[in-house]
């Protein structure tokens, strides 16, 4: 190689390490932040999980805003609820009415062919529910009665993350919404759902109700939609419990709340008794509790 | 022109033919829609002009503030009452019939909104 073009390639390969580690260091110097929550910053939408995505680039986490690296989000709302499913073994009869309660509200259909389904809170057995538990030997009371599942609202949602049109969302109150208007129903979310709460659309959900008896005051979705429990987002955005927890009257056999809030009622339910949550290893941090 | 005498003549009947939409109605573009208004209200959440020309612009709005910003406030003032941002629950409160109301002008325009397929007409 003659000299000229040995001194071009020393100067080339020293400017490109200039430059690409030059500009990472010009940009914390003048944001006074790492470059990967600086991004997140301009991030319209509070989604929690997108900040983690982010921010587990490599660099330092640094406390901002929504969430960031491993930190659950101790700032604002986290709705969250406790199922006490001790009152549900006492009046069995409970578990039929939230059900009903909750479908009534919300015109969810009905439909006589368990493929076409949808329900947004259900019994289901023990083992089905905590599939991380043993089922070994299993106390008489478990094995005969049954849990009520709904979406687990989690703080770091994998439906979200797959979600390709942010369809649904966490909300600021720790709700993961669903917006109609932009479901395409491409199913990814229920893919994505370590629990199964998420119900899709098979077939026009108005030949499954009874349109002389629906509630007026909310929608039905249409076909092709994904649709899910969403905590009475319409309920709790204008002070009232959900649906399923008026349901229950005064058993408290269902408690809401706001989990970030050390004073609330659900905070002190949860400190004074030991609650299993399902799929812990699943890393979701869900907000529901359950009282076994 | 090579086959001139059969290509002319075809030109003109295609042109017709194309144009047919413009010159059948001979100008007239039909009658007007005329949207029967609510006879108890006089009043709406902006004047009817604005209305008419933004309505869709501000549905998406409301529905952005609702879904995503979790807003559900009673803010939007008609008249004397407070109402929220919802069209199922303000807008057809006072237009109670959707076939009257909306679809008057959305058939004229030959507009299919498919809000409908989801929220509730209301019944009539």
């Amino acid at each position: 190689m003659d000299k000229k073009r040995r001194d071009f390639l020393k100067i080339a390969g020293a400017t490109t390490l200039a430059g690409l580690g030059g500009s990472v260091v010009v940009e914390r110097l003048v944001t006074g932040e790492a470059p990967a929550t600086a991004r997140a910053a301009h991030e319209v939408d509070p989604a929690v999980g997108h900040g983690h995505a982010r921010a587990e680039a490599g660099h330092e986490p640094v406390p901002h805003g929504g969430g960031h690296g491993h930190e659950i989000r101790k700032t604002g709302k986290r709705l969250g609820m406790v199922i006490d499913l001790r009152q549900f073994q006492k009046h069995p009869e409970l578990i039929e009415k939230v059900v009903h309660a909750c479908h009534a509200e919300h015109n969810v259909p009905s439909f006589p062919n368990k493929k076409d389904e949808v329900k947004w809170i259900w019994p289901t057995e023990y083992a089905k529910a905590f599939t991380e538990h043993s089922d070994y030997y299993r106390n008489s009371v478990i094995l005969e009665n049954e849990v009520l599942v709904l979406c687990n609202h989690c703080d770091e949602p994998p439906c979200v993350k797959a979600c390709p049109t942010r369809a649904t969302f966490k909300n600021k109150d720790g709700i993961v919404a669903m917006d109609y208007h932009r479901c395409i129903g491409c199913r990814f979310c229920m893919a994505a759902c370590p629990y199964g709460s998420r119900s899709f659309n098979w077939r026009d959900p108005r030949a499954g109700l009874d349109m002389n008896h629906i509630n007026r005051r909310f929608p039905t979705r249409m076909r092709g939609v994904v649709e899910k429990c969403n905590f009475c987002a319409e309920r709790v955005g204008l002070g009232k419990q959900p649906k399923c927890v008026e349901a229950c009257g005064t058993s408290k056999a269902m408690v809401f709340g706001d989990l970030n809030d050390p004073d609330s009622e659900i905070r002190k339910v949860l400190k004074d008794n030991f609650t299993l949550q399902r799929k812990p290893s699943a890393g979701t941090h869900p907000s529901v509790f359950y009282i076994v | 022109m090579y086959d001139g005498g059969k290509i002319i003549p075809g030109l003109i009947i295609f042109v017709l033919l194309v144009t047919f939409p413009i010159w059948y109605n001979k100008g007239n573009a039909g009658p007007v829609p005329q949207p029967e208004l609510p006879k108890q209200y006089d009043k709406c959440v902006l004047p009817a002009e604005d209305m008419l020309a933004e309505h869709m612009q501000l549905l998406n709005q409301w529905r952005d503030t609702v879904l995503r910003t979790g807003d559900r406030s009673f803010d939007v003032t008609i008249g004397e009452k407070k109402y929220q941002k919802s069209l199922m629950n303000t807008c057809m409160q006072c237009h109670t019939s959707k076939k009257k109301f909306c679809d008057t002008c959305h058939a004229y325009a030959s507009v299919t909104p498919y809000c409908w397929d989801c929220h509730l007409a209301p019944v009539e």
